[in-house]
């Protein structure tokens, strides 16, 4: 259970997915003007990630590093599968969450396809592999990441909200103050490198 | 053959990935900590560009267009796969030190991008020569990013000592480096600094009353080009049609 904590706190806070590991920019940067979509994505992405990292580890355990199937030497297959695997599963996630969920459909819908070329999933499934974590711990890293994702960009756009009434230099109007926010934020994360 | 150093130009200078077009900021941010790692970054996102242009090219005509997503992103996973062994066998320190940032080049979008906007279209030559120049400019900006900040993190170039450090015990003056140039927060203080220099240079051409060419890229909108290359259109989900 210690472990599985120390997995979880490490993933969210002191190495925060965007902030030190720089996985999932482009939605960080794109999709923090208002909290309210920064929220909703920051929820699809710890959707996605929960279960993609779930889905991958069984993937990755009970074939590809299966010793019945040759012997368990289709490892080198892993990043091809896995992408493959994450297109699939956020289309089968989408249309299941059409059908069955209405409502968290519509909160979520349109940030779902975005997330298969969120850097992030593929990134935690792959580390999951190289730490050789068990499926629990897998899972376990995998919420751990994705929540850190999720305060990383509902922070940022909170601070994007207020920033909208400053008055900001021309040149660096735009992306650079953004840039600059992430940077002040991520010497905040430094903070928590002596929890664990 | 105008044609193939006009795709050069066009990737290195016109439409340069890191500083127009914004393209691939996962990589750019995470292995710049020194001009070597963003040079050995940028040469493999290269390898992997020119070849996965020339495979997309040569099947352009054999990939129907409703699964074009799902083949483009095989082809790609399959050459970053090699590139991956080939690193592993050949410069296992420069393997060791991008980490898994070398499997992760299957989701840079510059590579899907390339192969939807320009490949898909073309024929194979002006595509590899397409591939070549997105590349080199894409190892420029790497470059650059990673030179500014080994110099000023570390006072080093490539790993040369370019300042010499001071050493406070022995009472050598000398350069102090600024450490966090080469943690995480460094990379987001060099981007935005870069950013903020090429707004600059925008700014005054349009004061000059010059035109200048919007290019429609990632820098804000980096959602909306994920959805339109690559998002979205993975498989079919029949919303379209509704």
């Amino acid at each position: 259970m210690g472990e599985l904590l120390i997995i979880a706190i490490g993933s969210a806070l002191v190495n925060n997915v965007v902030l030190s590991q720089f996985l999932g920019i482009c939605p960080f940067l794109g999709v923090s003007k208002k909290v309210e979509t920064a929220a909703g994505m920051g929820g699809a992405v710890v959707f996605v990630i929960t279960i993609a990292s779930f889905v991958s580890g069984v993937v990755y355990k009970f074939i590809l590093a299966n010793k019945a199937i040759l012997g368990g030497k289709l490892v080198y297959l892993q990043t091809i599968v896995f992408i493959l695997v994450i297109a699939c599963l956020v289309q089968f996630v989408e249309m299941f969450l059409k059908k069955s969920m209405p409502a968290l459909y519509q909160s979520l819908g349109v940030y779902l396809p975005l997330i298969t070329t969120n850097c992030a999933v593929l990134g935690v499934a792959l580390t999951n592999v190289q730490k050789e974590y068990s499926l629990l711990s897998g899972v376990v890293n995998g919420i751990g990441t994705s929540v850190g994702f999720l305060i990383a960009i509902v922070i940022l756009a909170g601070i994007r909200e207020k920033m909208e009434y400053n008055d900001i230099s021309e040149s660096f109007q735009g992306t650079p103050i953004v840039l600059i926010t992430a940077a002040l934020m991520a010497i905040a994360f430094f903070g928590f490198s002596g929890l664990i | 053959m105008n044609n193939c150093t006009e795709r050069l130009y066009n990737g290195i200078i016109k439409e340069n990935p890191t500083f127009v077009l914004m393209l691939g900021m996962c990589p750019t941010l995470a292995v710049t900590t020194s001009a070597i790692n963003g040079l050995g970054m940028g040469l493999s996102t290269t390898a992997v560009l020119v070849l996965s242009n020339l495979m997309i090219s040569l099947l352009r005509k054999v990939i129907p267009d409703s699964l074009r997503i799902p083949a483009f992103i095989v082809v790609v996973a399959s050459f970053v796969t090699m590139v991956q062994f080939l690193m592993e066998g050949f410069v296992p320190s420069l393997y060791a030190s991008l980490g898994i940032y070398i499997p992760l080049i299957v989701v840079n979008c510059i590579i899907l991008g390339r192969a939807e906007s320009y490949a898909s279209k073309n024929p194979p030559l002006p595509s590899i020569f397409d591939g070549i120049g997105m590349g080199l400019g894409f190892t420029v900006g790497l470059t650059a990013i990673g030179i500014v900040r080994e110099v000023i993190g570390a006072g080093k170039a490539f790993g040369f000592q370019l300042l010499p450090l001071a050493d406070s015990a022995a009472g050598k003056a000398g350069y102090v480096p600024v450490t966090i140039f080469i943690l995480a927060p460094g990379a987001f203080l060099v981007l935005a600094g870069l950013t903020a220099l090429q707004n600059k240079v925008k700014n005054n051409a349009k004061k000059k009353g010059k035109k200048v060419t919007e290019t429609v890229g990632c820098g804000e909108g980096c959602a909306s080009c994920t959805n339109s290359a690559c998002g979205g259109k993975i498989f079919p989900t029949g919303n379209e049609k509704e």
